[in-house]
């Protein structure tokens, strides 16, 4: 567990008035309050540890322990603990024990403070500048699946806080998109309605497939004879492998359109999107000494 | 008294510490909506978000209403901009 230097964070000296550390937190809430950073976790983290910092710095109680303390504050600790086991024994009643304090999470950020806090002084945040939402918190969570898993719709069975949530999830979803469940995020206060829980996809890139909406895009790897002469090739989909027809006198980098070979539309159902291929014609190779023969001749009935 | 996705103005308003006026003040500037029944100002339960991270950024950072306004578009178009990052984004993968 690290010392934190909750100066630091706040960007003022050991010497700062209760006036530096109000403007000091203030202006630096502006810059990372979660309300004005959506989606950037990294400010949410921030804005957790000036809220920490904020928390100790601008209680006296607090702010003289750590002051004391500082960065020996393991001895602290160890003293603190000494001493109050002391009392104990002289007084044979239990030392006033620290008072925890229901914190039900501060804006939209995280709701827990450090280990190291913890450790100084106990419990969690008890600031009485936060209240409770009267609507429930939101949460996220983040799943991850492969492409095949998207494209097709299936149900999957999520732990939220200790409650189990069944949820489908339909096919064609894509990639850093989110789906919102209603009502599955914290509970409210005061018969409040509940928070909301989102969910981020993140769909694994798939070494055989680019995908672009619905649209699938792969290159086939087609021998000189069938592209100059026709004929048909077996190519790999999402779904299986189908039979491509090849016209003769196909050209590198042709692109073919399987139609309906891409994924599912979200929420469309019955409807797909596409498959196209790019043709990647392969030349061949450690001729033999007829072959070559054969290829100079067609050079010669060219010209 | 709450009826179902209607939340009573007044229970709201104490459970925050919230004069009314300040609800009235972000609706006359078009930033939520309400709903009178009977003369009782109703919040619709779909409003509470928006309605809640505006009073975060009023108590919290001292943010008067219309700076409130300015902000609430801002985000709108954060946030469309960040979808659209997003598309770009898995575009762009067909190029990698």
């Amino acid at each position: 567990m690290a010392f934190i230097d909750y100066y630091q964070v706040l960007g003022v000296t050991k010497a700062a008035t209760d006036k530096d550390i109000k403007n000091a937190y203030r202006k630096l809430a502006r810059k990372y309050h979660p309300d004005l950073n959506p989606n950037n976790s990294d400010a949410h983290k921030k804005f957790q540890q000036l809220n920490e910092a904020n928390e100790v710095l601008s209680d006296p109680e607090k702010r003289k322990k750590y002051d004391q303390y500082g960065e020996h504050w393991q001895h602290g600790e160890q003293y603190e603990q000494a001493r109050q086991h002391q009392h104990r024994q002289q007084h044979d009643f239990g030392g006033g024990g620290r008072q925890a304090f229901d914190f039900e999470g501060f804006g939209s950020g995280g709701n827990d403070f450090s280990d190291f806090f913890q450790s100084m002084f106990g419990g969690g945040g008890g600031s009485q500048r936060r209240q409770a939402k009267y609507r429930g918190q939101d949460y996220n969570a983040e799943l991850h699946l492969d492409l095949k898993e998207a494209s097709e719709t299936h149900k999957q069975t999520l732990t939220v806080n200790g409650k189990n949530i069944r949820i489908t999830i339909p096919a064609g979803v894509e990639n850093g998109q989110t789906i919102k469940i209603t009502g599955h995020g914290g509970p409210g206060a005061n018969g409040g309605p509940g928070g909301d829980l989102y969910i981020k996809f993140f769909v694994a890139d798939d070494p055989r497939f680019k995908r672009k909406g619905s649209d699938l895009y792969s290159t086939v790897k087609l021998d000189l004879y069938t592209a100059i002469l026709g004929g048909e090739i077996t190519v790999e989909t999402l779904t299986g492998k189908v039979k491509v027809k090849v016209k003769p006198e196909t050209q590198n980098g042709t692109k073919v359109k399987l139609k309906g070979k891409g994924l599912p539309l979200y929420k469309k159902e019955g409807e797909f999107g596409d498959l196209y291929i790019t043709y990647d014609l392969q030349l061949p190779v450690n001729l033999t000494n007829k072959q070559k023969q054969l290829f100079e001749e067609l050079a010669k009935s060219s010209t | 008294m709450r009826t179902k996705h209607l939340i009573a103005a007044t229970d709201f308003c104490v459970y925050h510490q919230l004069e009314q006026t300040f609800i009235n003040d972000l609706r006359e500037a078009g930033l939520v909506e309400i709903t009178v029944v009977n003369e009782t100002t109703y919040i619709p339960e779909t409003e509470l978000q928006k309605l809640e991270r505006m009073i975060r950024l009023h108590n919290e950072l001292d943010i008067n209403v219309a700076g409130i306004g300015a902000i609430t578009y801002l985000l709108e178009r954060i946030e469309d901009i960040q979808e659209e990052i997003r598309l770009l984004k898995n575009s762009l993968k067909l190029y990698e």
